[in-house]
């Protein structure tokens, strides 16, 4: 598979009165086509700056202080607005975290759909209301004919999120950003939501960013998972590999943070949570080194002081020389 | 929706009998309808029998309900001052009032939203920056202050504009109209804008907030996600998301301006029912205020209502109940 | 206490000393209110003294024109008063009518606030439904209107401080409205604080409790909107004036002294009006920006 979206050591920096404040410090990542990569992290890791910046739709004053992000080929971090423009919708898709506030209320479902596809693919206006009713049917909108006249305050949260996904998708993208796209939706319709987006974008090899705090999420969607912490990866790798053998302190400290009735990890019927010892520092207070090291529990003096990148471990890349030594490291 | 119209119909009830019951209570008891009418050498004796019968010994209820229904026949007495018909007085006065408070709104709309816009979608430029400044002005100074200025540069220093007065005004049936003289639209123009001035930056700086609160929700994010140009994302989604509170507003301020013209008639002499009630204030002229405020308390409530109205009908989510869901 | 000391804490200051609009929009009200305090001290002439007048000085353009006299700075009115003292004097009137109608506004706006939301029922019923029918006009038409009936009630006979204690009056019930409301809801939300049921419960009487420990904690959004009233209170007092409904000629505000000066706007004594009037729009914009900068700073939930 070829990689569809990379990002190499991508900087956000957010200027402020007293200073900048580094909000993603060094990411690389990478998508291949048609894959779904789970961005997890607690709220303040980063996950929404590294997707809005993908997209070129970071809020100001944040920036791309640093790092390059390509589209295929193609370098998109500093493309003129109108290049940038071209590719939103087109080729980069994104969907919002709360379906209540992602539709304009003022305008009816079937303008917007029509608006967005014919934008994209220039059609007779009759062209676009027939693929618009065919995208709400797809996204199991019941009578899409007689709903294409509906107001957005006419559907329910999750047919709502529905008509967002299919307006994502109205533009055929090659990649699609989802940030937190069932966190507002009520539990029961959480998981409708995950797998239509799940196969939408299999049918049509769209490649996904799927970011979320739920690692359940991850777990049913996900192949690969990248997990932030403090605006740098902890670690990534295969959604089976991450999920069944955390190596970072952090990772393992995210897995018995959740309810887990697995079992392979604990007695059975006996639910073990812990808790990770502390919270993720704020942006404004990253301590040096690793930044997670004033919670780890197997921190050593160097975590202060070393920055660790990360390095492969298993089928994984884990940002930790501890629990991932290299040759090197375990011969000294 | 309909109890949402019921209550502020009930509402509106509510103060028009308050006011009414104001205006009431001025006529009847602030300074004495008797002395206003006789001479000092009637008798007591006469002005017991007037007294009866003007039906000012009747009970108060009564009172108020003749008072209530000669109000809605427009029978609102005699000027103390003019000796006239008071609804004579104010249909006289009424033309150059309302084509003042007319041109006045269509003033601040057309100068407010564009403006407005402006500053909304780029609040960082200059000429941004510096309508902002100004409208500080606008909002801070009070309106006398503004004409006054205007009338010293544009009538006094440059002798442009008249400073005073309609112009030529032309009758048309019982209306007498300054808008289709050359005179009457000159006159019209210093009065027009100092009148206007403070709903044009209170529109603009709404419109600003407006499109600068709406530019940053959600669905404009979406929109912009979605690859839309900036164009059909400001002027499509954005302009439209910000027109409901704008009309709501301006609708409202409707009422504000028709008040306000009470002072801008004053410093251009402007003759319409604003320097009429102002010249009924100073003379204590009970009839022609109790009318005046009847009539303004009845104005603002009909806008009110009417704004209410307008807004469901612009607003799909008041318009369309949830159907689905 | 600790509330004053946290009121004034480093991110108030900060934010004053970032926005050079606030620091000029203070010093000039601070200057303007000093000169008004001042005025019997720096004031050049007494322009009340009617012995210290000449008719001759009348109409004197400012000390710089031509035709000017160096006694009077800022020229002369129709009677020949010192223009500069006059305008000195004048605020005086001014601020004395804005302060006095605000403190009126304020006691009387968060008193009826205090009983509707303390006592609830009938009398909340009632006081609100006011504010609501109040609130549909605006305020200075009801100052208007206010004024007029005094007028019209105390027509024979009223003189000295009786038609200043009125304008006060009619001003400061124009916006009793805002007060009310704020300090309703701030009441509905304290009175079901931990601290004010223990209160009730060991016995101290309701207003007791409301003046100790409710009226505490509302008036920081009050003070905000007494500074953005105040404004509005100079405005509308200089509006009354100028309509020739507000102070009378004796005791001339601002707003009296435009009156009288527009009369000779044609006739070229521009300075009769248009320095008084620069005095009001620098006085109403400097407290505005004062009061709107103070608004956003302190960011209560205001309406």
């Amino acid at each position: 598979m070829t990689d569809l979206l990379t990002l190499t050591d991508l900087v956000v920096d957010i200027p402020h009165r007293r200073g900048t404040l580094r909000a993603i410090d060094g990411v690389s990542l990478s998508i291949a086509r048609g894959e779904v990569l789970g961005l997890v992290g607690e709220s303040g890791a980063g996950k929404s700056m590294i997707g809005n910046a993908v997209i070129g739709l970071l809020a100001r004053p944040a920036h791309v202080a640093g790092g390059e992000i390509w589209l295929g080929d193609r370098r998109i971090d500093r493309l003129a607005p109108h290049q940038m423009r071209q590719l939103r919708g087109r080729r980069i898709g994104m969907i919002f975290q709360d379906p209540q506030t992602s539709l304009n209320p003022l305008m009816r479902i079937g303008d917007q759909l029509v608006e967005t596809i014919r934008l994209h693919r220039p059609m007779p206006a009759a062209s676009a209301r027939t693929e618009a009713i065919r995208l709400l049917d797809e996204v199991g909108i019941p009578a899409p004919e007689e709903r294409m006249a509906y107001w957005p305050h006419q559907f329910s949260g999750g047919q709502r999120q529905r008509i967002v996904i299919a307006l994502a998708l109205a533009g055929e993208p090659e990649l699609i950003i989802a940030d937190e796209p069932t966190t507002a939706l009520d539990v029961s319709v959480q998981a409708q939501i995950i797998r239509l987006l799940k196969r939408l974008c299999a049918d049509r090899g769209v490649a996904v960013m799927l970011i979320t705090h739920d690692m359940g999420v991850i777990a049913e969607t996900a192949d690969r998972v990248c997990v932030l912490y403090a605006g740098r990866v902890a670690e990534t790798g295969p959604v089976t590999e991450v999920l069944s053998r955390p190596r970072h302190p952090y990772t393992v400290g995210l897995m018995d943070a959740i309810p887990s009735l697995d079992p392979a990890r604990g007695e059975p019927g006996v639910a073990t949570l812990r808790q990770i010892p502390g919270a993720m520092p704020s942006i404004a207070a990253r301590p040096s080194g690793c930044a997670f090291h004033p919670r780890c529990a197997s921190a050593t003096p160097d975590c202060a002081r070393v920055r660790p990148d990360p390095r492969p471990a298993g089928r994984s890349e884990v940002a930790c020389p501890v629990c991932a030594p290299t040759h090197e490291d375990a011969a000294s | 929706m309909i109890s949402f119209l019921l209550s502020r119909a009930v509402q509106a009830i509510a103060t028009m009998l308050m006011v009414t019951l104001i205006a009431f209570v001025l006529f009847r008891y602030v300074g004495d309808p008797v002395n206003q009418m006789v001479g000092i050498e009637t008798s007591l004796a006469d002005r017991a029998k007037l007294r009866e019968d003007l039906g000012l010994n009747d009970p108060m209820p009564v009172q108020y309900a003749r008072f209530l229904v000669r109000a809605a026949r427009f029978d609102f007495g005699t000027s103390y001052q003019q000796k006239e018909s008071v609804a004579v007085l104010i249909g006289a006065r009424l033309p150059a009032t309302l084509e003042l408070s007319l041109i006045s709104v269509v003033f601040a709309i057309a100068a407010g939203v564009p403006l407005g816009v402006l500053a909304g979608l780029h609040p960082r430029s200059l000429a941004a920056r510096a309508f902002m400044a100004l409208s500080l002005l606008g909002v801070s100074l009070p309106t006398f202050l503004i004409g006054i200025l205007l009338i010293f540069v544009f009538s006094v220093h440059l002798g442009w504009l008249p400073s005073f007065g309609r112009g030529q005004t032309v009758q048309i049936g019982g209306w007498s109209t300054g808008l289709l003289t050359a005179s009457g639209w000159r006159s019209i123009i210093l009065p027009a804008i100092t009148l206007g001035l403070f709903q044009m930056t209170l529109i603009m700086r709404l419109v600003r907030a407006e499109i600068m609160e709406v530019l940053r929700t959600d669905y404009i994010k979406f929109a912009r996600a979605r690859g839309l140009p900036d164009r059909i994302v400001h002027f499509g989604h954005a302009l439209r998301n910000t027109l409901i509170p704008v009309i709501t507003v301006t609708g409202l301020q409707i009422g504000s301006i028709i008040a306000f013209s009470i002072i801008t008639e004053t410093v251009f002499q402007w003759p319409g029912m604003g320097l009429l009630f102002l010249q009924a204030v100073q003379n204590a002229d009970v009839p022609v205020m109790a009318a005046y405020l009847m009539l303004i308390a009845a104005l603002f409530v009909t806008i009110n209502l009417a704004v209410d109205l307008l807004y469901m009908a612009v607003d799909p989510r008041i318009r369309i109940g949830r159907a689905a869901a | 206490m600790t509330r004053v000391t946290r009121a004034l804490d480093s991110d108030l200051m900060y934010s004053f000393r970032r926005t050079p609009g606030a620091m000029i929009a203070a010093a000039l009200s601070c200057a303007l209110i000093l000169g008004a305090v001042l005025a019997p001290v720096i004031a050049p002439h007494d322009p009340f003294d009617p012995s210290g007048l000449s008719i001759l000085d009348n109409f004197l353009p400012p000390a710089w024109d031509a035709a000017g006299d160096p006694r009077f700075l800022l020229g002369t009115d129709d009677q020949g008063r010192d223009l500069l003292s006059a305008m000195l004097y004048g605020l005086r009137v001014s601020l004395a009518v804005g302060f006095a109608s605000v403190i009126f506004a304020l006691i009387l706006g968060v008193t009826l606030g205090l009983i509707a939301g303390y006592a609830g029922g009938w009398a909340d019923n009632l006081i609100m439904r006011a504010a609501d029918i109040q609130m549909t006009f605006p305020a200075i038409l009801i100052a208007l209107l206010l004024a007029g009936i005094f007028r019209g009630t105390a027509a024979q006979g009223a003189s000295g401080a009786g038609p200043l204690a009125l304008l006060v009056f009619s001003i400061g019930l124009s916006f009793w409205v805002q007060y009310a409301r704020t300090v309703r809801g701030s009441v509905l939300i304290e009175a079901n604080r931990e601290y004010v049921l223990a209160a009730r419960l060991i016995g101290i009487s309701a207003p007791a409790i409301l003046i100790r420990h409710i009226l505490p904690n509302v008036m920081g959004p009050v003070l905000v909107i007494a500074t953005i009233n105040l404004a509005l209170a100079i405005i509308i007092e200089a509006t009354l004036s100028f309509l020739g409904v507000g102070v009378p000629p004796g005791s001339p505000s601002l707003g009296t002294l435009i009156r009288v000066g527009n009369d000779y706007l044609f006739s070229g004594e521009w300075w009769i009006t248009l320095f008084p009037g620069a005095v009001l729009g620098v006085l109403a914009l400097s407290v505005n920006l004062f009061g709107d900068w103070l608004r956003d700073a302190l960011n209560p939930r205001l309406g």
